[in-house]
């Protein structure tokens, strides 16, 4: 693998993390990191459509009339949200009645959206298939981190695995009642921020 | 990001932008059509595969169908369908039934005079499906209920022996609750606390109730509220007193009560 294809593919990872840095894609990222298990089918979700939006967009990029660029960025993305979401559906119900809504909103994920207009209108096709991948990666990387906290002291499981057993299943552990909860994922998300910016500093913004 | 298209020499026209668009559209409504079409089977498998699921787990036969679900469904399930205004059997298809979509048909539902369970409109017919032991005797019956919960409508299946009185087991297999608090009426303890209770009391009225703090022991109509989450067990108990009320299956009880099962 050259330099360049590994910066594209594990650059959004930790130094140009699509949620961490960007800040991009917080909306989902609330929603769907009760537990692990969620979290991992929303981040295939959510790379499948980045990366073939991106390469789609790219392999018509010099079509593309400018004026109507974003809708017909949203018209590509929207299809293969639904494609997405119809194979949730066909194979894995169960996954596809948590994420319920969620899938639907990968539309609105300014992710997407956001390497598609960055990164997908200049760059060729391939490039930007791996920068959906690892736009992606970064994405889940986040969320799984998040989801890991949450399921673990709000429900006591790792991917549905007792590990603290809780009082009304008969065990020791009182659940944290914030972290089922979505919005504790802010505070989660703020702390990996502050994390990574301890071990990265030219992540800071000027003032 | 907005000279993008700086690269492309072609001047825009409008009738270029136009075939453009029109052609793009033309690709992805092929592609979600495809995608949905080609995967509906699939998708209507699963939908009835759940369905049963959470019907043998009301039935109490989960345990026992183990991998095969669909044919200890067709081995112990009878469907059949009632009206609900008369209490009485009726005709209608499993395939394509369903309650909600029903309801929201003002020929095919009534608007309830007392809507406790917070439906709004309630279907005329209702599915019913008879738990029916080796020799053909039924031996229980699973009864579908909806009903607002604290976000949105609850949707579950209560089993009751055939004297249509003791409880089985009350499952709920669609809502929207709290995770944690409302979303613990799947919690296996609580839905093990409703076996052996009594719906009705002495006099056929309905006595089921959710209890806050924790049913005494012994109350054979009291069950454990929810802890953290009144609005949801309220919901549960206004759900089961619609549904088992006049206006719900309260007809099809009182014809089937003393043993009209079998």
């Amino acid at each position: 693998m050259s330099t360049d294809t590994k910066k594209v593919l594990f650059g959004p990872v930790v130094d140009n993390n699509p949620i961490a840095l960007q800040v991009l894609g917080v909306c989902s990222a609330l929603a769907v990191t009760s537990s692990m298990a969620n979290a991992l089918v929303m981040t295939i979700a959510v790379m499948m459509v980045t990366a073939f939006s991106s390469m789609f967009i790219s392999i018509i990029r010099n079509q593309i009339p400018s004026s109507v660029r974003i809708i017909v960025q949203m018209a590509i993305i929207a299809s293969l949200v639904i494609v997405v979401d119809q194979v949730l559906k066909a194979f894995s119900y169960q996954l596809s009645k948590e994420l319920s809504v969620y899938v639907g909103l990968i539309i609105t994920n300014c992710i997407v959206m956001g390497r598609a207009e960055a990164f997908a209108m200049k760059e060729k096709p391939v490039a930007s298939f791996l920068d959906g991948i690892g736009n992606g990666l970064g994405y889940g990387a986040v969320l799984m981190v998040v989801a890991f906290f949450r399921e673990l002291f709000g429900f006591g499981e790792i991917f549905g695995i007792e590990v603290l057993p809780l009082i009304q299943n008969g065990g020791w552990y009182q659940g944290n009642g914030l972290l089922v909860l979505p919005f504790s994922s802010f505070f989660i998300i703020g702390l990996i921020i502050w994390a990574i910016r301890q071990w990265k500093p030219e992540q800071v913004e000027k003032d | 990001m907005s000279d993008s298209n700086t690269s492309n020499k072609k001047s825009e026209t409008f009738g270029g932008t136009l075939i453009f668009v029109f052609i793009v559209c033309l690709v992805c409504a092929a592609l979600v059509s495809i995608a949905a079409v080609g995967l509906k089977p699939l998708q209507k498998a699963n939908k009835l595969l759940d369905q049963h699921t959470k019907i043998l787990e009301a039935a109490g036969l989960l345990e026992q169908a183990g991998n095969d679900i669909d044919g200890t469904y067709a081995k112990y399930i009878d469907a059949r369908f009632i009206d609900l205004a008369t209490g009485k059997y009726t005709d209608g298809d499993h395939e394509t039934f369903e309650e909600r979509a029903e309801a929201r048909n003002v020929n095919k539902s009534i608007k309830p005079q007392n809507d406790i369970a917070g439906i709004n409109r309630r279907a005329n017919k209702a599915a019913i499906y008879l738990v029916k032991n080796e020799q053909g005797r039924v031996t229980s019956i699973v009864l579908p209920i909806v009903g607002s919960g604290l976000w949105d409508l609850m949707y579950g299946y209560i089993g009751l022996e055939a004297d249509l009185n003791t409880v089985k087991s009350v499952i709920y297999s669609d809502h929207k609750e709290t995770p944690g608090l409302g979303a613990e009426v799947l919690n296996p303890r609580w839905k093990a606390l409703w076996a052996g209770k009594k719906m009705f009391d002495d006099q056929n009225n309905v006595a089921i109730k959710i209890v806050k703090g924790g049913a005494k022991k012994g109350d054979i109509h009291g069950v454990d509220a929810l802890s953290g989450a009144t609005l949801t067990s309220n919901g549960v108990e206004n759900t089961l007193h619609f549904w088992l009320g006049d206006e719900g299956y309260g007809p099809f009880i009182a014809n089937f009560r003393d043993g009209g099962l079998n």
